[in-house]
């Protein structure tokens, strides 16, 4: 027999007290992934979840910069206790890395993924924030093979190429039968951003609140009136103000970035309880 | 200590591999701890150990066999093939390739024309190089 990869096998235990798990993607870069996927482990913990934040992107690993991790790292026990950092457990390539490139090819992404996966001691969590990289590659697949039950939240922009590859990734998703919560319009100006409040009250649970109520029947089509696909969980003003705050969780949190975002969680998330 | 959490992988991995061929008890599981992650033999033969006491009853009197799997690497850059002995690495990055031996991109480089763009041909981690069982169904 050709040798053995023992690792997979245990990334089911490892993930096994973990409520809900939720991929923050989009197929572009620079459209604020990483931000959004921090500030709403952020969000989420100050709400009082209990939160973790792994950080997938292993070329452009940020998560601990927006979080301000500083020297944190993760505890030898047992495998690795990610350090925790305003409230949140983080586990990212970063720690590792001593802040040099990551330049990795993409089996050696997977296999960094499946170690990371397979010695991560997340304990129970209600969330997990997973930040992904941009675009469908080995991250990507990797997530949707390793960790079947991650629910895709998409970040986009008011940009026809953003929307291009919006549309283009939902379809994949779709064939996939992969779960998707909603997709995030950010950096809205305008008109965009002013129809915003609205969207985001939260009246019910996104699609029942669950992914495997809705688990592949998500239809890109026009959002009459938009132009965002759907299921379009809300949009998030552009806030000129969030740069200088990034390293600062505090005052993240207070940002009118935050604020749209967290009624986005609110909306989201509002069948949830800790 | 990480060496646990790998471990468990492997006592999972033969209980999974005796629970498909439907055998009775494991005899063998042989497992390859490549040099790049350097993990340490002895801490890891006690968690494996320690671990099949509350694991599948048929791996309690399995012998465990771990091989020291030397660190093999080739340069897509120039095609140089290299080991592990001729590289140099502090002893943070030595720490950090041992907790994801995948770091040793960042850390390490060719030793004729310094990319850090190699294959990792042998001695990445740990893997099982066979599993023997008895009594199949």
């Amino acid at each position: 027999m050709s040798n053995l990869d023992p690792r997979p096998s245990v990334i089911g235990v490892r993930l096994s007290k973990i409520k809900r798990m939720i991929a923050v993607t989009g197929w572009k870069g620079g459209i604020g992934k990483s931000v959004t996927a921090s500030a709403l482990a952020l969000l989420l913990a100050k709400r009082g979840f209990k939160t973790g934040l792994l950080d997938l992107d292993l070329a452009g690993a940020s998560a601990h910069v927006v979080l301000g991790a500083g020297g944190a790292f993760p505890k030898e026990e047992m495998g690795l206790e990610p350090p925790i950092v305003a409230g949140v457990k983080l586990m990212s390539v970063a720690f590792f890395s001593n802040n040099k490139a990551v330049p990795l090819r993409g089996a050696d992404i997977s296999y960094a993924i499946i170690e990371m996966l397979a010695i991560t001691q997340w304990g129970e969590l209600d969330f997990l924030i997973i930040d992904m990289p941009p675009g469908i590659n080995d991250a990507a697949l990797d997530v949707i093979r390793l960790l079947p039950r991650a629910e895709i939240l998409v970040v986009t922009t008011p940009s026809v190429i953003s929307h291009s590859v919006l549309e283009r990734s939902m379809e994949l998703y779709k064939s996939l039968k992969v779960p998707v919560l909603g997709v995030i319009a950010n950096m809205e100006r305008g008109a965009g951003a002013r129809s915003m409040t609205a969207r985001t009250v939260c009246q019910r649970p996104l699609a029942g609140g669950r992914a495997e109520n809705h688990r592949g029947v998500v239809r890109p089509r026009l959002d009459p009136g938009e132009g965002y696909p759907q299921p379009l969980a809300g949009r998030i003003r552009y806030d000129a103000a969030l740069e200088k705050t990034l390293g600062s969780p505090d005052k993240i949190l207070k940002t009118n970035f935050a604020k749209d975002l967290g009624k986005i969680a609110d909306f989201m998330f509002c069948g949830m309880t800790q | 200590m990480h060496e646990w959490a790998l471990a468990e992988s492997v006592i999972k991995t033969a209980a999974e591999h005796a629970a498909r061929g439907k055998l009775r008890s494991v005899s063998e599981v042989a497992v390859f701890l490549g040099e790049l992650q350097s993990i340490d033999k002895e801490i890891f033969a006690f968690a494996l150990a320690e671990l099949v006491k509350s694991s599948f009853k048929g791996l309690s009197g399995c012998k465990f066999r771990l091989l020291a799997e030397p660190a093999a690497f080739k340069c897509k850059a120039c095609s140089k093939e290299f080991t592990l002995k001729v590289l140099k690495k502090t002893e943070e990055e030595a720490e950090n390739i041992h907790f994801i031996p995948e770091m040793a991109h960042t850390f390490l480089k060719c030793p004729r024309c310094k990319s850090p763009d190699f294959d990792i041909t042998a001695g990445r981690g740990v893997s099982i190089k066979h599993i023997k069982g008895e009594g199949g169904a």
